[in-house]
């Protein structure tokens, strides 16, 4: 074992490596490795606030389609409902129709028999008054006779 | 290898274990005492260290904060690694510590990674180019881990003067483990050999494995050819274990004893 002059040659390079590696080497890939982890960092933080968003739409959703679901069972009992209502309605209003229709109906009916009874009366009078001109002029008596169709013309 | 025949075992081994040398006196190739340069070792060391500087560099000028590539993802793991190891055992706040931390695994690896190379691939090739030794193996070479583990203890040294203070660092030497002025030569003595066994034993234990760990491939290529490849595959699959750990430990340790600089006691 002799110590000799490479030992201050081996100080001097060792110096000047880690005064390289101090300076060249270990910067940058420390800070490559710390922009990383902040890289990693960021991702999970964003990924946690995704999952987060995806289970709010999920019970949003959930709670739409249930709203939806109470909203179309609501219209279609109303639909349900107006239907009826619309069937009601026509029945009374045809009901209401024909009633008027048949009262109508009557009432020329009546109005009808009113006039040919009336009509008949007078042509019923006429005959009688042309039945009794015939009867008078064969019997000259006629004030007797007026006196028998009036009574004659009070019982028709 | 055995069938070169005219040398003898010792002598392949002694030869394996010789550093090419230059002498900074005389500006030749030899061994000058003090004044020498190992340069197998430290061209090796350079080398390795370009290469994780160059990788690792390029990696992070095209680093990206969304979908890395398989470059990045290796980096930024390792980077990862080191980073949580300072922070499991580091409380304070330091930008030097984790990629110190980073420097000395990675670096510290692949000079341990070395050992894994057939111990006469390098040297023959260069042994063909008129070089006579190589060595191979950085962290086998004792210069090579005091240079780290001296220049850990100055930072030791300079983090527990700049946290605690001058006053604070003396007292703490001087005035434990017993708090009694008669007692301050002895508190110094067995505080100066804690503070300086850091260090020495940093650096120790990671020679010593490095270097037995050479030496054994060395002892193991001496063998005829049929013992060679399963001796020599148990001893590397276990030296995978020993290089990542080694490395790992001197980085632990370096943590752990800038960490102790950081925290009063």
């Amino acid at each position: 074992m002799n110590l000799n002059a490479t030992l201050l040659g081996q100080m001097i390079t060792f110096a000047l490596f880690i005064w390289f590696t101090m300076k060249f080497v270990w910067p940058p890939v420390m800070k490559a490795l710390q922009e990383r982890q902040g890289k990693i960092a960021e991702g999970l933080a964003a990924a946690e606030r995704a999952r987060h968003d995806l289970e709010l739409a999920q019970k949003k959703a959930v709670e739409l389609l249930h709203e939806a679901k109470k909203q179309a069972a609501e219209i279609s009992e109303a639909a349900h409902h107006r239907g009826t209502q619309i069937v009601d309605e026509a029945k009374t209003k045809a009901l209401e129709e024909s009633q008027r229709m048949l009262t109508a109906a009557r009432q020329q009916i009546k109005q009808e028999i009113d006039q040919a009874r009336r009509e008949l009366r007078e042509q019923v009078a006429n005959i009688a008054v042309l039945g009794a001109r015939k009867i008078l002029t064969r019997h000259m008596d006629e004030a007797a006779n007026s006196e028998l169709i009036k009574d004659l013309i009070q019982e028709i | 290898m055995s069938a070169t025949g005219t040398i003898t075992s010792s002598e392949y081994i002694q030869h394996h274990l010789h550093h090419l040398m230059f002498n900074l006196k005389t500006m030749s190739i030899g061994n000058g005492g003090f004044w020498t340069i190992d340069l197998d070792s430290i061209f090796f060391a350079v080398l390795l260290g370009f290469i994780f500087l160059t990788l690792f560099t390029f990696a992070a000028r095209r680093v990206t904060s969304g979908v890395p590539g398989k470059l990045q993802n290796f980096v930024e793991v390792m980077i990862e690694f080191a980073d949580n190891q300072v922070k499991e055992t580091f409380h304070g706040r330091s930008n030097l510590i984790a990629p110190l931390a980073l420097t000395i695994f990675i670096w510290v690896f692949l000079m341990n990674f070395m050992d894994l190379l057939p111990v006469d691939l390098l040297p023959r090739a260069a042994g063909a180019m008129g070089i006579d030794h190589l060595r191979i193996v950085p962290t086998a070479d004792p210069n090579m881990t005091f240079g780290l583990s001296i220049s850990v203890f100055f930072l030791i040294l300079f983090y527990s003067i700049k946290i605690k203070g001058v006053k604070k660092f003396t007292k703490e030497l001087t005035l434990q483990p017993f708090n009694s002025w008669l007692m301050i030569p002895f508190n110094f003595v067995l505080e100066t050999v804690g503070l300086l066994a850091k260090p020495i034993s940093l650096s120790l234990r990671l020679f010593g494995n490095l270097y037995a760990g050479e030496l054994i491939f060395i002892l193991i290529a001496l063998l005829p050819w049929w013992g060679q490849w399963p001796l020599g595959g148990i001893w590397a699959i276990f030296h995978i274990l020993i290089i990542t750990l080694q490395a790992f430990i001197f980085m632990m340790l370096t943590i752990v004893y800038l960490s102790m600089a950081h925290e009063d006691h």
